[in-house]
């Protein structure tokens, strides 16, 4: 096939909504927006686990231990099936590792912000996850194909993440006022971060159109922030907590609920790394990868070894 | 000290064990050398959440029971005893987060701290070689409870020891760095191994009523597991035979105090709050 | 330099167009990739899970175990590095497949039966 019938024969399983797979042709650009939006998946996942982790150990019930231990390492799992998803795209992850680590790869600017008490673990799993999954549920029917199988796994996992960070909320809401008002501070530190994370507003997001036509984006930001909008507020009457947001209101003729304006100052700003925790959740990436150089070398050793020793080649 | 008060000793040594070890264990989630062993890892972790809580279910039922004078005998953690004040019964989690850490029985081992891979693998392998002769003993206690748990746990523990004595024998038989980091790990935490088979007086007690194990046959059993492992590993069995102890009694290395100022932080910080 | 293969990605770079991922250069010291089969419940056939690193295939059949059976999803692992699997190539797709359209005769509702025989 010539290139141009290589084109046509990809624009016409795209659409017609035919998977592509990793041995298909695709365009360069098809290629290397995905690695990028993968891998960036990926990293948001594996640096997702730091805010959460660091109450692994100060989680105020062993139920709750167990089951923020669990959630966190779901998020390893995810971080690990985007990695492959990508890998199957001519990238290895040590590349996008090193990719994270130098600085030049993204990560979800939401996990630069500290999770100071308990009720963040609730907030996180109701807002964070609860808008990943929004994002997410759409790319189970992306048109690349370990993509989308990658998705339909994480998804499936994901569906317990939002739901245990909800019943922490519920627990707080229910409990003394000093439990109520941990809940309501969490809501108030992690609701426009969570906004942000579905990106700039569409007439600032000049691949939109593109990717949406490729299948690799199904909704744009601004759609699935209303979503997201629309879906908490009822959430949080449940709660009873206020919505840090005083320009909220209904709109009747558009069936939405209006909000306020997003603090895109900010949101450039901690993708720039002036986050609160930029930096030190990179560095403990870094730390973490670098101290485990010398077991991963040893294991490898060990493995050449023994296929030396079988006489079968390693 | 009477029968009672043996028994739930008993308890909290196993239930501590496993506490400890796995709040240790938690501190790597995240931070592992690769992401499938981070998952590996807590799923360990996971598994002996698992079994403290039955423990300390089962614990705590045995509490409730107390005279406040056996109960005074066998605690002294405010913390708990307001509880009791207030004519609550423990529950599980009274049990891990309002005693103090001199009414915590676990070995020492476990409350040390992780320092590097090989240092947690070290730890690991001690414990789950351990904790594998013990279940196997414990399937047959005459206390139904820990027989319970003992066989749940049996399986579990399998998988576990099979996982830390295959990085045992890697990292010892892997590179240079990584035999002598292993070897050194095993070197500083020798000491801390004999504390697992000497019996304090609820060992005694559980032996000869029928529902604990006998330590000296397991001592034999994880001897001969040890010495066959580091034989793989080309790795050796320190001289040194001084061995620390005191934590089945209440008395702990400085790390315990840390370890249960942070897990405890919230419970102490809000008491009688439901999370 | 060694080529390095990853699942569905198999030599002949050049029929899959796009970025040529051998440019970069590879981390030798990096775990090899696998590929794991899982088997949901007895009786039923092994399925692509996903992939995974690991240093030997003990280690992949491990961690398999831990990433992809954590809730309860398989009674029987297989792992193979993913550079043993071969693959056929887009390329070859229609003298592959297509030959096999027209073979109606192959299946059972080409023939007609009549009605009284029952069910055959
Ligand atoms: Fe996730
Ligand atoms: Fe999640």
């Amino acid at each position: 096939m010539t290139a141009i019938n290589h084109q046509e024969h990809f624009d016409h399983k795209i659409d017609n909504d035919i998977t592509i797979e990793p041995r298909d042709w695709m365009p360069d650009d098809y290629r290397k927006t995905l690695i990028r939006q993968i891998s960036q998946h990926a990293h948001s996942e594996v640096v997702g686990m730091l805010p959460e982790g660091n109450w692994i150990t100060r989680a105020p019930s062993l139920r709750r231990k167990a089951v923020l231990l669990a959630k966190v390492q779901d998020e390893a799992g995810h971080g690990l099936y985007l990695y492959s998803a990508a890998e199957t795209l001519g990238i290895t992850r040590d590349q996008m590792y090193e990719q994270l680590h130098s600085g030049k790869a993204k990560y979800s600017s939401i996990f630069n912000y500290p999770t100071i008490t308990w009720a963040d673990m609730g907030a996180i799993g109701w807002l964070v996850d609860g808008a990943a999954i929004m994002n997410q549920v759409p790319l189970c029917r992306t048109s690349y194909g370990p993509y989308a199988r990658a998705m339909v796994r994480v998804c499936k996992e994901e569906s317990f993440h939002q739901r245990q960070g909800f019943e922490i909320m519920m627990q707080l809401c229910k409990g003394t006022a000093a439990q109520k008002k941990m809940a309501q501070d969490a809501l108030n530190r992690w609701w426009w971060p969570a906004l942000m994370m579905f990106g700039p507003t569409d007439d600032a997001s000049p691949h939109t159109a593109r990717s949406m036509r490729w299948r690799i984006k199904r909704f744009t930001n601004d759609e699935l922030r209303q979503k997201m909008v629309d879906v908490t507020v009822e959430q949080a009457k449940v709660l009873g907590l206020t919505m840090p947001d005083p320009d909220l209101k209904w709109n009747e003729a558009r069936g939405h609920y209006d909000f306020g304006a997003i603090n895109w100052e900010e949101f450039n700003n901690v993708i720039k790394g002036n986050g609160p925790c930029n930096k030190e959740r990179l560095n403990t990436r870094r730390k973490a990868w670098q101290e485990g150089q010398w077991v991963r070398d040893a294991a490898l050793a060990y493995a050449r070894k023994q296929a030396s020793a079988d006489g079968t080649p390693a | 000290m009477n029968q009672n008060l043996h028994q739930l000793n008993y308890i909290l040594q196993l239930a501590d064990n496993l506490l400890i070890h796995a709040q240790r264990l938690g501190e790597w989630c995240g931070h592992g050398p690769i992401l499938e062993q981070d998952i590996a890892l807590t799923n360990t972790c996971l598994d002996h959440i698992g079994a403290t809580r039955s423990l300390y279910q089962y614990a705590a039922e045995l509490v409730n029971q107390l005279t406040p004078l056996e109960r005074q005998t066998m605690f002294t953690s405010p913390a708990l005893e307001q509880v009791f004040t207030k004519g609550l019964p423990a529950k599980e989690d009274d049990i891990a987060y309002l005693r103090d850490a001199w009414d915590f029985k676990n070995v020492l081992l476990v409350e040390q701290p992780n320092e590097d891979w090989a240092y947690t693998i070290a730890k690991c392998f001690f414990m789950d070689a351990y904790h594998l002769a013990l279940y196997s003993a414990l399937k047959s206690s005459n206390n139904s409870v820990l027989a319970g748990v003992a066989d749940k746990s049996l399986k579990e523990v399998k998988y576990h020891l099979k996982w830390s004595s295959e990085w045992v024998i890697r990292l010892g038989d892997g590179t240079e760095e990584s035999h002598e980091r292993m070897q050194t790990a095993i070197n500083e935490r020798w000491a801390y191994t004999g504390e697992l088979f000497q019996a304090s007086a609820a060992d005694v007690a559980a032996m000869e009523a029928g529902y604990g194990a006998d330590l000296c046959a397991l001592q034999t059993t994880w001897n001969a597991q040890v010495q066959s492992v580091f034989t793989l590993a080309k790795l050796s069995i320190p001289d040194n035979s001084w061995m620390q102890q005191g934590g089945k009694e209440g008395r702990h290395t400085e790390h315990l105090g840390y370890i249960l100022a942070e897990m405890q932080y919230l419970q102490r910080a809000y008491p009688g709050m439901e999370w | 330099m060694q080529t390095f293969f990853r699942y569905g990605d198999y030599g002949d770079k050049d029929s899959t167009g796009g970025a040529n991922a051998s440019v970069n250069p590879v981390n030798q010291n990096e775990w090899p990739l696998w590929e794991v089969f899982i088997r949901s419940k007895a009786g039923l056939d092994h399925k692509h899970a996903g992939s995974l690193h690991a240093a030997d295939a003990r280690m992949a059949i491990e961690n398999a175990r831990d990433v992809y059976t954590r809730r309860n999803e398989g009674v029987s692992i297989w792992v193979v590095e993913s550079k043993h699997i071969h693959a056929t190539l887009p390329d070859e797709q229609e003298e592959f497949f297509e030959p096999a359209n027209d073979k109606v005769y192959r299946h059972p509702t080409f023939y007609t039966i009549p009605d009284e025989v029952g069910h055959m």
